[in-house]
């Protein structure tokens, strides 16, 4: 099992292991050494180091100049992030979480996304929006949620979403490089923070030097012959550990990590299942509307002949994010329900 | 102020009006017997700037290329005196290839890398992007400025606040512009704004803030020199407040039943206003008047005839622009 992809990496194979967290840190930190333009902006994202520590350390190394904290003023600093970038700089800004993009959703969908679009091209936005997402804490409906799918909805922004230190360290140098809005959508389930029970694949091996993921690429993070199981963020690590557990029951599941979702590595996606004929998505973001769908469509379009058994999905059942644990749990994309959702595909 | 500055005032504000009834005239033409918005030449909304000349021609005086506009949903005063190119503008609201967007954005969405002109069709939300084009000056050592429109509508929304909050703590060389043509669409000031001055907003927010209260281009000329200069030492944001006036209909096709000042808004028109006061003032006679609205006429002109001989977008290319390509 390999959860980077070496051809990837121009950087020499390591075995240092840091957590997501880390690594991410690590990349921000080689492109603001490598360009003066790219800065930091967001709340806490100086002295504090970021909530989620995604800026750990870089205020430290560079300065208030280039990592800046805001006030609590989403569309004033994520707006002004996109005017940075329309004047040439590379903005890294952060939104605290995913769930507070309420409050500042026009600059991002009617400004950064489109701005390139209405200009025909004239006008570049080189911008990283990164923020936090998912659950699994008893954090609550405000500050659980995925909603990566909403994102990859609306046209003029890339979205990525590592699930592992390599590649998030590969995905974050990707982003700051391009041309284009991208949103970086970071689990705090996978960042390996001191204060949050750590998956264990939250630390890992990461290329030190240049390390870049090209962004539009999934990642087939287990290799297998009865289902294909397509997902991303912390649901991969869920799914790798289902597919341990029921390999001793014969059952081989075949993960692939989307990585991004915009570009959508649709190849992939086509190439695994018309191997295993059967299809599982799994996403911790809403049921209806969404990814679990998109990603049945592509297939659906294409071949529907591909799958053998109709095609399933584990994802939020359309509810909001509840706070006790045993209800939040009972609607999370947990390893149980994926485990029973696998073995209702091949039909043990 | 000096003759030839009036006068530059004066022909800025009638090159403006030229093109707008131009492009009213344009509009129009092909939508009769019945209005249907999406017919024509030039389909969509359209939202007009006559009777608010004053406010661009006054503030972008100051400008240069080099310095940041970001204007509204109702943006052709600005982007003509800002020098956005005429052409490749009239092309973009005629839906064309040679449009500042090639058509992908239209009359609400103009950009113009060349003299750093944008629009956001969003009521407050292209003051935010102003501010970061103010970052980006002020990061690179430079005094260029980014002046940031809208109109007194947008005073309420919060991304008013929270630009205006965010340039002041960081001392951002941004003007904000507040036009006052007294209507949200349909809805008086009186019924949307807590105060009788938007500038007495700037308080809150520790930076000098101004009202100018008769649309006179040169109290606009004066407040405005104040503001950039302000803003190119380093010294931080101004907010400026116009109260100008809305000459026609929010957009075309408004047939204004709820003005209640209708009858008074032709006797407060600008421009007949300021031409009156250069004549009496022995700054304009006939023959520079003359010369000026016939300059003006073949400029725009020239750039209508640009639009229409641009050939329309092929539908094929209708994906393009989505992302930059690498």
């Amino acid at each position: 099992m390999t959860l980077t992809d070496a051809s990837a990496s121009s950087a020499t194979p390591t075995t240092r292991k840091l957590t997501t967290a880390k690594a991410m840190v690590e990349a921000i930190a080689q492109e603001m050494e490598r360009d003066d333009d790219v800065f930091v902006l967001g709340e806490d994202v100086g002295a504090y180091g970021g909530i989620f520590s995604s800026t750990t350390g870089l205020l430290d190394r560079f300065g208030p100049k280039r990592v800046i904290d805001t006030p609590i003023s989403e569309t004033a600093f994520i707006g002004a992030a996109v005017g940075a970038a329309v004047e040439g700089l590379r903005p890294i800004v952060e939104l605290m979480f995913v769930d507070f993009f309420g409050v500042c959703m026009d600059q991002i969908y009617n400004h950064m996304a489109k701005i390139h679009f209405e200009s025909g091209g004239n006008v570049k936005v080189p911008l990283v929006l990164t923020t936090a997402v998912g659950g699994g804490y008893s954090d609550g409906a405000q500050h659980s949620q995925c909603l990566w799918g909403t994102f990859a909805h609306l046209p003029g922004m890339k979205v990525v979403v590592p699930s592992n230190p390599a590649d998030a360290k590969g995905l974050m140098t990707a982003a700051v490089r391009d041309d284009n809005p991208v949103v970086y959508l970071f689990h705090k389930g996978v960042m390996g923070l001191p204060w949050m029970a750590k998956n264990r694949r939250s630390v890992g091996p990461v290329p030190e030097g240049e390390h870049v993921v090209p962004i539009g690429k999934a990642n087939v993070v287990r290799p297998g012959s009865d289902v294909t199981v397509v997902t991303l963020s912390l649901s991969v690590h869920h799914a790798l550990d289902v597919a341990e557990e029921l390999a001793p029951q014969g059952v081989d599941c075949e993960v692939v990590d989307l990585r991004s979702l915009v570009p959508l590595d649709t190849d992939t996606i086509l190439e695994s299942v018309g191997r295993t004929g059967r299809l599982l998505v799994v996403d911790e973001d809403y049921l209806s509307f969404g990814l679990s769908g998109e990603i049945i469509a592509r297939v659906a379009e294409r071949d529907p002949g591909l799958l053998r058994a109709p095609a399933a999905r584990v994802a939020v059942p359309d509810v909001p994010i509840p706070y006790a644990r045993p209800l939040e749990y009972a609607v999370l994309p947990t390893p149980d329900r994926i485990r029973r959702a696998v073995l209702d595909l091949v039909g043990a | 102020m000096e003759p030839d500055v009036r006068l530059g005032l004066y022909r800025m504000m009638v090159l403006i009006r030229t093109y707008e009834e131009t492009i009213l005239r344009e509009y129009h033409a092909d939508k009769k017997p019945v209005f249907d918005i999406g017919a024509g030449l030039i389909p969509g909304e359209m939202h007009l700037s006559a009777g608010q000349e004053p406010v661009a021609a006054g503030v972008c005086a100051h400008l240069t290329a080099d310095d940041a506009v970001t204007a509204t949903h109702r943006p052709h005063h600005f982007a003509i005196a800002h020098g956005v190119d005429l052409d490749r503008m009239t092309a973009e609201i005629f839906g064309r290839v040679d449009g500042l967007g090639r058509g992908r954005g239209g009359h609400m969405h103009l950009f113009d890398p060349a003299t750093h002109f944008s629009c956001s069709g969003i009521i407050a939300e292209g003051y935010p992007p102003a501010v970061g084009q103010a970052l980006a000056f002020q990061r690179r050592g430079t005094d260029r400025v980014a002046v940031a429109v809208t109109g007194e509508g947008a005073a309420n929304q919060g991304a008013f606040h929270e630009a205006l909050n965010l340039a002041a703590l960081w001392k951002l060389p941004v003007v904000f512009v507040v036009e006052d043509n007294d209507w949200g669409i349909s809805v008086p000031r009186s019924a949307s704004t807590c105060v009788t001055s938007n500038a007495e907003r700037a308080a809150g927010y520790g930076i000098p803030g101004e009202r100018v209260e008769d649309n006179s281009v040169e109290a606009v000329h004066e407040v405005a020199a104040a503001a950039v200069a302000r803003a190119r030492a380093g010294e931080g944001p101004s907010l400026i407040e116009v109260h100008t006036l809305r000459l026609w209909g929010h957009f075309e096709g408004d047939a204004q039943g709820y003005r209640s000042d209708l009858e008074g808004v032709p006797g407060r028109d600008p421009l007949p206003t300021y031409e009156k006061r250069l004549r009496a003032d022995g700054v304009l006679d006939d023959t520079a008047a003359n010369s000026i609205a016939a300059q003006a006429h073949d400029r725009v002109q020239a750039a209508v005839e640009f639009a229409k001989r641009s050939p329309e977008p092929d539908p094929a290319t209708a994906l393009d622009h989505v992302f930059a390509q690498a």
